[in-house]
């Protein structure tokens, strides 16, 4: 999956969370999920939640620490992917 | 100097009518909220009947957002905080999410138990070890002080926001603790109310107590019986109700509509002596408190005009009856109109002292005295204390004043309150 795949895969999954359509429709890899997108940070677990059903994948609650962009979701995402 | 305290706002969610314009049509024409559930049936419950309100999908996003909705099973939260926000918007303002805090207004929210079915779904993940993924709602939702939570945050309320509980006096009780902050100028406002789940995992409970009827699962809307003679259990229903309360000077200051005045109340406990039990009420405690209410509100005994019970259609009723005889010294012609809004919602447990609040305050407005359904047959000892021309079997236009509303509940606790037609 390339970047955009993955990208574009994620968005979906964010999309009910976030609380700045604005900054959502110019999402980069460096938009911050709390800071930029204005989510709840009692959010983030349902998103990891729904990432792991998504992707068919399990993170950890250190993955979870990390994942405070959309760069680290992309990175952690496809990591777990590729091992 | 204390000040007095008025109803400025209403807002309901009942078995039988969602929303005041239908639950006051519902009142006048003595309409049933009670029907079979096919679930009850299914999980071999005696009693298959039950009042649940009709929230459609479209309504309930005109109350929450589609994120709030997501993961959201927790049917008191959702009663209450439509009840709520009625309210407030019924008393003037705004529902608006970047609104100022608000630090003149306080909520008390009580409830028994809240988002059971939401507590269930993260028993099973727990139960399979899967704690991680309950995901961030489960506490906010199972929480009592849920339906205080989400509230406060959607009107922006920065007074005292917190949650009573009190078995099935907890809607009257907190009606009585808003209206005392009010009258000791801690607040200009307080909103009040109670709401309670439905479903079998709220009910069970009861239905093991064979204290609700198992006698009417085939014609529901005669199930829940109060003051009848073939009164046998109560009927469950859940909802929520929830009152504006405001000090008069604040109330007139806005211009806002006034529905009633709260004159007060009192809540105590029969501490489970003198006959009293977890379950049955100390008649001395009963009576003592609709009489220091009365005092309170400083109310004669023969200026009580109608009462709302709390009858439920159990063995208690004519004991109910009695102590209300006894207290105001009053029976036979000379008693008080009375009905039970139970013949038409069931017994909406934590929700019903709210529910039932709101009903006695559109009565007092409106200016009538709902009809107690399915009670042609009185039970034979209500009959030696009250005149049955005091107990309406349909509705009827009654030019009056004072209304008492009382609700007891399991653990022996009481709450009684006095409203008043206001006249400007």
């Amino acid at each position: 999956m390339n970047k955009d795949e993955l990208i574009a895969k994620l968005k979906p999954i964010i999309a009910p969370y976030v609380q700045d359509e604005e900054a959502f429709k110019n999402l980069t890899e460096d938009t911050d999920f709390v800071n930029d997108l204005k989510i709840n940070s009692a959010n983030l677990v349902d998103i990891i939640l729904d990432i792991e059903d998504e992707f068919n994948i399990r993170l950890e609650n250190e993955d979870m620490e990390q994942m405070l962009n959309v760069r680290s979701a992309m990175a952690i995402v496809t990591s777990k992917l590729n091992s | 100097m204390t000040k007095r305290v008025v109803i400025t706002g209403l807002g309901v969610v009942a078995p039988n009518g969602v929303g005041i314009e239908a639950f006051t049509k519902a009142l006048k024409n003595g309409t049933s909220g009670i029907s079979f559930h096919q679930e009850l049936k299914d999980l071999n419950f005696s009693c298959q009947i039950g009042g649940i309100p009709i929230i459609s999908d479209e309504l309930k996003s005109k109350y929450f957002t589609d994120l709030q909705l997501r993961g959201f099973n927790s049917s008191g939260i959702l009663y209450g905080c439509i009840a709520g926000i009625d309210a407030w918007r019924d008393a003037g303002f705004d529902v608006n999410e970047d609104s100022e805090l608000d630090y003149d207004t306080g909520l008390i929210f009580g409830t028994g138990t809240s988002g059971v079915e939401k507590f269930r779904e993260a028993i099973y993940k727990l139960d399979e070890g899967n704690v991680r993924r309950l995901g961030s709602t489960v506490v906010l939702q199972t929480m009592a002080s849920g339906v205080s939570a989400y509230l406060s945050g959607m009107l922006g309320l920065g007074n005292q926001v917190t949650t009573n509980s009190s078995a099935c006096t907890t809607g009257t009780e907190a009606l009585i603790l808003g209206h005392d902050r009010i009258q000791n100028g801690k607040a200009k406002r307080m909103i009040v109310g109670s709401c309670s789940d439905h479903g079998p995992y709220v009910w069970g409970g009861f239905d093991a107590m064979r204290v609700m009827t198992y006698k009417h699962n085939t014609e529901p809307e005669k199930g829940s019986r109060p003051m009848s003679a073939t009164a046998s259990g109560f009927v469950p229903g859940s909802g929520a109700g929830a009152l504006v309360l405001e000090s008069l000077e604040s109330a007139l200051e806005r211009g806002a509509k006034i529905y009633a005045e709260v004159l007060g109340g009192e809540v105590n406990s029969g501490g489970q002596r003198n006959g009293g039990t977890l379950t049955a009420p100390n008649p001395e405690a009963v009576k003592r408190c609709i009489s220091k209410a009365l005092e309170n509100a400083k109310v004669k005994n023969s200026e009580v005009d109608v009462i709302n019970g709390h009858l439920t259609a159990t063995t208690k009723d004519a004991l109910e009856i009695q102590n209300w005889s006894e207290a105001l010294n009053r029976k036979g012609e000379d008693f008080p109109f009375i009905n039970s809004t139970k013949s038409l919602v069931g017994h909406c447990l934590a929700a019903a002292g709210a529910i039932e609040c709101v009903a006695s305050i559109i009565q007092i407005k409106e200016q009538f005295v709902a009809p107690n359904i399915n009670c042609e047959d009185f039970h034979p000892e209500i009959q030696k204390l009250v005149h049955s021309g005091k107990i309406p079997l349909e509705s009827q236009v009654q030019n009056f004043n004072v209304l008492a509303k009382a609700s007891f509940g399991f653990g022996d606790v009481n709450a009684c309150v006095l409203f008043k037609r206001f006249m400007a």
